[in-house]
């Protein structure tokens, strides 16, 4: 091959890139929309994994609300406390003190434990499920398990195990996008900070819930007794209170029902259940 | 008096089998009042009734126990003379949790609370009527429940020239309605002639599958001297979904309901051959909606029979009046196998729009084990509504709600032909069924963001 | 009430009935009717065609199983859609291929133009052409070596037959018909019949056009396929080729020929006919096979190739989407 094709073939194709930069840069600069410096400072300190968390459709539509709508700055869960802090170093906003959280199935109605009323067949989907006849389960509060919140999770952080969701805390970003996913409304946001919860949503009265599910609250109001500050009755069922620590571990081992679990531990909430190692 | 056929055919439709041989030849048997009735207040579409009652109360029969909560609503009547022992919480065959009277029944006491009888309703003005069917409960017994004073009440800007009263009864193996139909074609007859009057309307169409002859003899001869209107018997093929509203519109008159709309939309209004007794019942001799024809069917039912059962009558007690199994039951549907509802177990009691209760055994139960699309087009034949079930559900599946509204899934009638053709055992109906109230939601929402801005 | 012994129901949404027919059913109608030509191909090419039917029906089940295996899913070879696609792919080779050429033919077809893509109902391109093309383009001159049928070696001789090699009709009447010679054979009625009952070379499915439209006939009658694709394709080819011949009857075959030299018929009645590569609605299976029969004529006329069945049918299966996309059916209610 001649030389000077190979210097022609270089010049037109670096004439043509020469053309259409300047091209690109001339419209670059004619047409450049006005944009707030600020937020694109603020989206760089954002985590860009663009969950949804915060409300918004991305981290820059998050960054957009901080500053031209005085949006919070402390919606951002899966940045933690880092971002916050970011964020308030930028926008000179006051910071809190920033508490992680961590979504929790309150159920631990596994296949061994929950019983079955029926057999569905159809859709693996929560909400196909549960509006046939409510569900499969006897007890009609608890997890499903056909994985609802496990397939809209950003970041696989919660593990369907015999028919039971289960949330790795360890993994979970604190979106939030699973807590609506739920049919049951039994996903909820509890600090990541607090490791012994009532995996138990079931309200129905203690005989019914027992019928139902060997992991059941029956309503028995031993752990409010127990530890007043950490336990409340919601009918028949225990609630945990979470602005205080469980300051008597022995209710693990006194709850009839085993719905009270240490979890986190060991990373998952279906190794602890049932047999309270960790108190 | 006139006898046609069907002006077009169905744009897509099915041919199961039908097995209605099983009770089409039983005449419709009067069961004996069981001990409890549980009474769902969700009988109907639209807001569930009120119960009036408390427990402890002794009721008569035909005394209303639950008032109407709105004007999509209607009363519940006692069925029988009893005593209310408990009002709770239940599922309903539908499978949503509504309140639940129930009744301790009395069989021996007959005492009746019945409302006036309005023989001279021709003389009536046509409100009066109306209230009158409001208030004696009924409601479309076909299977939806819609009430039926709104559907005689249409606004004044839908004038309503045709009246179908749909005798199709095109689901598999029900035969309540082939069976009213011959045995009470002259209280059927009735009920059209005040409907005529009501809405003051002379065209009728009578719309039979052609596999029911003697229901086609019987509307026939029911309808040869009804003076005043221009009644015609349309025979319709028998295929699946011939009964569904819309598509009756089009086979009997030519008419096609526009996308989105209601029957009125296109001047008619569509009954169910039951419903217009009931209407015929309430407005003749004053009785409220209190009992209907199910068919009790399957071929493990010892003796299936069309039962004529109280409402509230447990699946339990029907399926023992029917002599019981013969072998265990897989699969209890509340309703036909095509669009009827699978039920948990036999607790549950009938309502205003339980049809029939079909008890299938292992070997009849179809499980959906769903294999990938492999494009054969079947459900684009079947679709009676000319939808590509096939990519809709690949849209469903995939999330892309937008995608299956601009391929018009709200059309969809929900008639279940997709899934009953797909070769791969994909649940179509069922994705459509899931993700239609998402889209419905979703546009409302949207349409109120856009009003609020 | 049911306390004493409690039944579990299985609970499901409507419709709680369904017509029987599986995606297996199907591809067992598919088998069946192409027995009649297994048995015409068998009778024709011998031996040879055992060869290459039987290698490639065990080299495309071997390969999906061995495919589905690596990607972790179910098997699901018991589908019967593999052993289709080996069938149909042995169809399209011409009888003397080495055996080797004809498993790089079957890993072809499964591997790439059908695993890689998710298996059955995702791929795009027919799977048996796939595997055809990509043998045309590696082996030209193995594929493009005929032996006549009924030749007396094809029971005695397992590998390559010498010395009788030929070339297929459509082979001939292209060459002649580029260079100006005259054609080879004269078309008249008892050729049609020799070729028609599938006495001439070519691939050892394509040949017999009495056994495939047996087999079609089966189809048809259990609903397999319907007449849109079948009948579009074919009715194109019949008029491309009459208006050819009315305009230079010198340099045109006639409208016969065309419709049974060749893999017309195959190509029509199986491979175009394929369910998952075809348009859905049957507005879009006319224009499908109108595309078919324009492709393959304008191919076998003016192409490089004799034969531009199957070259038709892939480019056709590239369209199928857009088809799709815009042969929407009329929904009710909707003003047209």
């Amino acid at each position: 091959m001649d030389i000077s094709t190979i210097i022609l073939t270089a010049g037109v194709i670096g004439g043509i890139a020469a053309i259409c930069a300047s091209a690109l840069a001339v419209a670059a600069h004619c047409f450049a929309v006005e944009e707030n410096p600020k937020i694109g400072e603020l989206e760089k300190r954002l985590p860009g994994i663009n969950c949804g968390a915060c409300g918004y459709a991305g981290c820059s539509d998050y960054a957009k609300a901080i500053v031209t709508e005085d949006e919070a700055i402390d919606r951002c869960a899966p940045g933690g406390s880092d971002v916050l802090e970011a964020l308030g170093e930028a926008t000179g906003a006051a910071v809190d003190a920033f508490e992680k959280t961590v979504a929790l199935v309150h159920c631990a109605g596994d296949v061994d434990n929950a019983r079955h009323r029926h057999s569905y067949n159809g859709i693996m989907d929560c909400h196909a499920a549960h509006q046939l006849a409510g569900g499969d389960m006897t007890c009609s509060y608890g997890c499903l398990g056909y994985g609802s919140c496990a397939h809209v999770c950003p970041v696989d952080a919660i593990e369907i195990k015999n028919n039971l969701a289960i949330v790795h805390p360890d993994l979970c970003i604190g979106c939030k996008a699973c807590v609506t996913s739920c049919p049951r409304n039994i996903i909820s946001m509890v600090p990541a900070s607090q490791k012994i919860h009532v995996l138990c949503s079931s309200k129905d009265k203690g005989p019914i819930a027992k019928k139902a599910c060997k992991v059941a609250c029956i309503g028995c109001r031993i752990c409010a007794k127990l530890d007043e500050s950490a336990f409340s009755m919601d009918g028949f069922l225990a609630k945990r209170n979470y602005s205080n620590q469980v300051s008597n571990p022995a209710v693990i081992e006194k709850c009839p029902g085993k719905c009270i679990v240490a979890v986190g531990v060991d990373n998952t909430q279906a190794d602890q259940k049932g047999e309270p190692s960790c108190a | 008096m006139r006898v046609t056929r069907a002006l077009r055919k169905l744009r897509g439709s099915i041919h199961p089998q039908y097995f209605k041989g099983l009770t089409s030849d039983c005449p419709i048997t009067e069961m004996p009042i069981p001990q409890k009735l549980y009474l769902s207040m969700s009988q109907h579409l639209g807001a569930p009734a009120k119960p009036i009652v408390a427990k402890g109360d002794v009721v008569t029969r035909g005394q209303c126990i639950a008032e109407a909560t709105g004007y999509i609503s209607v009363p519940i009547h006692a069925p029988v003379c009893g005593k209310i022992v408990d009002i709770d919480s239940a599922a309903t065959p539908a499978g949503t949790m509504a309140p639940r009277v129930v009744l301790e029944t009395d069989p021996d006491n007959t005492e009746s609370t019945t409302m006036s009888p309005l023989s001279d309703w021709q003389d009536r003005p046509q409100e009066e009527l109306i209230t009158r069917i409001s208030e004696a409960g009924v409601a479309g017994m076909g299977g939806a429940g819609f009430p039926t004073h709104v559907k005689l009440s249409p606004p004044s800007d839908k004038p309503i020239d045709t009246i179908i009263i749909n005798g199709a009864e095109c689901e598999p193996y029900l035969t309540a309605d082939h069976r009213l139909m011959i045995e009470h074609s002259k209280g059927i007859a009735d009920g059209i002639r005040m409907m005529c009057y009501i809405l003051n309307v002379k065209s009728v169409f009578v719309a039979i599958e052609e596999n029911k002859p003697e229901a086609i003899q019987a509307m026939q001869d029911a309808l040869a001297n009804a003076e005043k209107i221009d009644a015609t018997v349309c025979i319709l093929p028998t295929e699946y979904p011939q009964g569904a509203e819309k598509q009756q519109i089009a086979v009997t008159t030519g008419r096609e309901v526009p996308s989105g709309g209601l029957p009125m939309d296109v001047g008619c209004v569509v009954e169910n051959v039951g419903t217009v007794l009931a209407i015929a019942e309430a407005i003749e001799k004053g009785i409220p909606l209190t009992q209907r024809v199910t068919t009790v069917t399957g071929h493990i039912v010892k003796s299936p029979q069309n039962v004529l059962a109280p409402l509230g009558t447990t699946y339990a007690d029907l399926v023992s009046f029917c002599g019981g199994l013969t072998a265990e039951a897989a699969k209890v549907i509340s309703g036909g196998p095509m669009m009827g509802m699978a039920q948990p177990n036999l607790d549950v009691a009938t309502t205003k729009t339980t049809s029939g209760l079909v008890l299938l055994e292992q070997s009849r139960v179809h499980i959906y084990r769903a294999l990938p699309c492999i494009g054969c087009g079947r459900c684009l034949e079947a679709c009676p509504m000319n939808l590509v079930p096939a990519a809709i559900s690949y849209a469903v599946e995939g999330g892309d709600y937008d995608r299956a509204e601009s391929l018009n899934i709200l059309d969809c009638i929900e008639c279940g032909c997709c899934a009953f053709v797909c070769p791969s055992s994909r649940p179509l109906v069922q994705h459509f069924k899931l993700a239609k109230p998402k889209i419905i939601l979703k546009s409302r929402q949207a349409a109120d963001a856009k009003g609020a801005k | 009430m049911t306390e004493a012994a409690n039944p579990i129901y299985t609970v499901s949404s409507a419709p709680h009935a369904h017509s029987g027919d599986t995606v297996r059913r199907i591809m067992l109608d598919v088998i069946i009717a192409l027995i009649p030509a297994m048995i015409a191909a068998t009778y024709f090419f011998g031996w040879h065609a055992i060869r290459l039917m039987l290698v490639c029906v065990i080299g495309c089940v071997v390969t999906e199983a061995a495919c589905r295996k690596m990607m972790g899913r179910n098997l699901a070879i018991d589908d019967l859609s593999a052993v289709v696609t080996g069938i149909l792919l042995a169809f399209n080779l011409p009888p003397s291929l080495p055996t080797w050429q004809a498993l790089f033919g079957c890993i072809v077809a499964i591997a790439i133009a059908k695993q890689v893509f998710g298996g059955i109902g995702y791929n795009p391109f027919n799977p048996a052409l796939i595997a055809r093309v990509a043998l045309l383009v590696s082996f030209p001159a193995a594929m493009t070596r005929w032996h006549s049928p009924l030749n007396t070696a094809r029971w005695t001789s397992l590998g390559w037959i010498d010395g009788a090699t030929t070339a297929t009709p459509l082979d001939m009447v292209k060459t002649a018909i580029t260079s100006g010679d005259p054609i080879p054979f004269s078309w008249d009625g008892s050729m049609a019949m020799r070729f028609f009952v599938g006495n001439m070379d070519g691939c050892i499915g394509e040949v017999s056009a009495l056994a495939l439209l047996l087999g079609a006939a089966y189809l048809l009658w259990r609903r397999c396929i319907s007449w849109h694709i079948p009948g579009s394709y074919l009715a194109t080819v019949v008029l491309f080729a009459g208006i050819l011949r009315v305009l230079n009857p010198d340099a045109n075959m006639p409208v016969s020929f065309h419709l049974l030299a060749g893999g017309l018929m195959l190509g029509a009645l199986y491979m175009a006919t394929d369910m998952t590569t075809s348009p859905l609605s049957k507005k879009g299976q006319l224009f499908y096979g109108v595309g078919c029969g324009l492709l393959t004529m304008v191919i076998r006329r003016w192409g490089a190739y004799p034969e531009g069945v199957s070259f038709a049918i892939l480019l056709m299966n590239a369209v199928t989407p857009l088809i799709n996309q815009f042969t929407q059916p009329g929904i009710y209610g909707h003003k047209k």
